[in-house]
């Protein structure tokens, strides 16, 4: 309770925290894609030749593509020809310890709050820190390793683990799902990779802070997390971005395979640079994220959205196996002229499946907020169930919440209920904080966290004080 | 302690307080009766800081400062507590939570030490044991899902954690049932003392059974018509407004 409180001291006029640059240096290509430049990526990471091929299928792919332009969200459309496909942070030789890494990268995660020691000591947490594409900290390995999980950068993993990652790469998110997962399957840089073998429980939360650092560089992530029969594995990931003046492109994809009755709980908290009052700046966020659950599996998405300009987000669960479950937790907070259009979608595939989507939205100032969620429920799928609640809190009376809710069951044994509210922060809610001796921004703090508190409650603990904290900054100014 | 002159007020252009002159000293206990529309929640909000009042003329001085254009928050860390005729309810917001806010920014602003955490805890279970509370109470929401009674119990005990040094009670006695009553007014009465001071608000003479008050004003058309000790509740009880207000 004390660290809320401190937390609420510190709102009043922050400006967006993570705005400077680290002057790390970057090795760049030149802008522009075409083969050349993915052979060139492929050459650099010195990978096998099945990647290439797979990278330049997608390349074929993506030439006969063009952006979706379904969703609630209004852009200039991106010209992939002016974008830098690879920044890899200038590797001097490999890191056994902290102490060989560069200083001014050790700088940046001070700036970001983040002391990896500490981390390390503290909170149990097993970080691998991604500037730009390159991953350059890994730590906990030994501890991981002793339990066979094998926690690294993608990269290391295509080296070290090729029958793996060939396996798995593109099993749940296919080359040619949609545009933005076909670019990021043609020119992915790093990512990472896990995979927890039968029977094992992770003992700690798997951690992995991206950054956007290179000015005009497209970064396109690529995670894959397997969890192999009866084993368990909770993964965050936190995000945070310098200022920029131009807009960045952000298209990763993240894919889980939760084998039979395994489970994964996969954490995020986006707060990369929305741009500025005026819309000016901030980055694009095209994510594909999924995963499947065999037998008695469970995945459950949670994720705390306040970043970005544009959010494109649709984290969701392919119930493949009788008896899975699959969860979505959101909240999404748009504030000045950010948009959203983010939400799941639930296949239900395998009997006697259940799903759960919780979706919070906030909108204010000149914002955007959608949700847009399927429940599919096939023929075979008998006895499933899904429960929906999705609800909107809006500030002021320039932002719009939309609800795009799509419902298909091609059975009658199962069951979709749905549940949607949209509400205002009321005056009368304000004033009586205030009487109490509550200041207005921090009132507004309050009320916000409290209408998202079924969702933040889902948080592992280290998450839940930082989402918190990003859901009052992101709001401040919203409201008088 | 309060020293009210003259005050106007206006909302929307339409005048509600009309010159109003009321002198509140520690220790004292002030009763404001009055028909319905007679300005008397106008004065609660006014004397609370909420802004869609205007003040077009007179002062309202507490603890010797001009509280006119300070903020509700200001107001409140002077140690004024309004219990809210309608409480809002703030779903999600634990009242435990939002008590320690409550203290917490008050201490911060006052330059006070931080309320140790076991003091704040103890002092929390304390005050539900006297009101009847059941400390579940803590851990749920502001008033979601309360009944009436509930929701006013719960600004009684809010008094009591946050010991203003004036107390503004608006209706908080409507609604309430008998045994509810015998509570709020044993809240008040714990909270009395020679250095605090409370204003009622109320349409009954019931609650001034129980906590009895020094002096009763009779508010009508945003002006204090008479004024007398506890024996003018009586008397209004039984003549009606009609017979004091010509």
């Amino acid at each position: 309770m004390s660290e809320e409180n401190k937390i609420l001291k510190k709102v009043a006029n922050e400006k967006y925290k993570y705005g400077f640059v680290s002057k790390l240096e970057s090795e760049k290509i030149s802008k522009g894609l075409n083969e050349d430049v993915i052979k060139l990526i492929s050459k650099k990471r010195e990978e096998p030749e099945w990647l290439l091929s797979y990278r330049l299928k997608a390349f074929e792919r993506l030439k006969g593509l063009s952006s979706p332009k379904w969703a609630n969200i209004d852009f200039k459309e991106i010209d992939l020809q002016s974008i830098s496909y690879y920044s890899a942070v200038k590797k001097k030789k490999k890191y056994n310890s902290l102490k060989e890494v560069d200083p001014e990268l050790l700088k940046t995660f001070k700036k970001l709050g983040i002391s990896i020691e500490e981390q390390k000591r503290l909170t149990g947490v097993a970080m691998d820190v991604v500037v730009d594409s390159v991953s350059v900290a890994t730590t906990f390995q030994k501890e991981l390793k002793k339990l066979g999980i094998i926690f690294c950068p993608i990269s290391e993993a295509i080296q070290n683990h090729p029958e793996l990652v060939k396996k798995y790469l593109g099993s749940v998110v296919p080359t040619s799902d949609n545009y933005y997962a076909t670019l990021n399957s043609a020119v992915f840089t790093d990512g990472s990779f896990c995979y927890v073998p039968p029977g094992v429980r992770c003992p700690m939360e798997l951690s992995t802070y991206f950054r956007i650092n290179e000015a005009g560089t497209g970064q396109f992530e690529r995670t894959l997390v397997i969890a192999d029969k009866d084993s368990y594995v909770s993964y965050l990931e936190g995000c945070t971005a310098p200022i920029r003046e131009e807009h960045q492109l952000h298209a990763a994809v993240v894919e889980l395979v939760a084998l039979e009755s395994s489970e994964i709980k996969y954490s995020t908290v986006q707060n990369w640079y929305p741009g500025d009052k005026d819309g000016i700046g901030g980055v694009y966020n095209f994510v594909t994220k999924r995963g499947v659950c065999h037998k008695k599996a469970k995945i459950s998405w949670t994720q705390i959205e306040t970043g970005s300009a544009i959010t494109w987000k649709y984290p969701s669960c392919v119930l493949k196996g009788d008896d899975s479950v699959g969860e979505f937790f959101s909240v999404a907070v748009t504030n000045n002229k950010q948009q959203a259009d983010t939400g799941t979608k639930m296949i239900h595939l395998g009997k006697n499946t259940s799903s759960t989507i919780i979706s919070k939205g906030v909108c204010a100032g000149n914002s955007n907020g959608s949700y847009r969620g399927l429940v599919n429920i096939a023929k075979n799928a008998k006895n499933s169930r899904n429960f929906s609640q999705c609800d909107s809190l809006l500030m002021g009376d320039k932002c719009g919440a939309h609800t795009f809710p799509y419902f298909e069951c091609k059975n009658n044994s199962s069951t979709i209920e749905h549940e949607a509210t949209t509400s205002k922060i009321s005056d009368d809610q304000l004033f009586y904080c205030r009487q109490r001796g509550i200041s207005e921004e921090n009132a507004i703090g309050l009320i916000v966290n409290g209408y998202c508190k079924d969702v933040l409650k889902k948080l592992p603990m280290e998450f839940a004080v930082e989402a918190q904290k990003l859901l009052e900054i992101s709001l401040e100014g919203s409201v008088g | 302690m309060l020293k009210i002159s003259n005050l106007k007020t206006i909302i929307n252009d339409t005048k509600i307080l009309n010159g109003i002159n009321l002198s509140v000293k520690p220790g004292e206990v002030h009763a404001i009766m009055g028909p319905n529309g007679s300005g008397k929640s106008t004065l609660a909000s006014v004397l609370a800081g909420k802004e869609e009042h205007e003040v077009v003329s007179g002062s309202i001085k507490f603890l010797n400062e001009n509280i006119v254009g300070l903020s509700p928050e200001e107001i409140a860390h002077l140690g004024v507590f309004l219990s809210f005729q309608y409480p809002v309810e703030i779903p999600g917001v634990s009242l435990m939570t939002f008590m320690k806010a409550c203290l917490d920014q008050r201490q911060e602003k006052l330059k006070q030490p931080a309320i140790p955490a076991s003091d704040f805890i103890k002092k929390m279970r304390e005050t539900c044991k006297s009101l009847n509370i059941d400390p579940d109470w803590l851990s749920r929401g502001i008033n979601d899902g309360f009944s009436g009674g509930e929701k006013k119990r719960n600004e009684i005990f809010q008094m009591l954690m946050l010991n203003p040094r004036l107390s503004i009670l608006d209706e908080t006695d409507s609604g309430l049932d008998i045994d509810a009553l015998k509570i709020v007014s044993s809240g008040i009465n714990m909270l009395r003392s020679s250095s605090n001071s409370f204003i009622i608000i109320t349409h009954y003479e019931r609650i001034l059974n129980y906590v009895v008050p020094d002096y009763v004003h009779i508010l009508s058309e945003g002006q204090i018509v008479q004024s007398g000790g506890a024996e003018l509740a009586k008397k209004l009880e039984e003549t009606g407004y009609s017979e004091i207000i010509k």
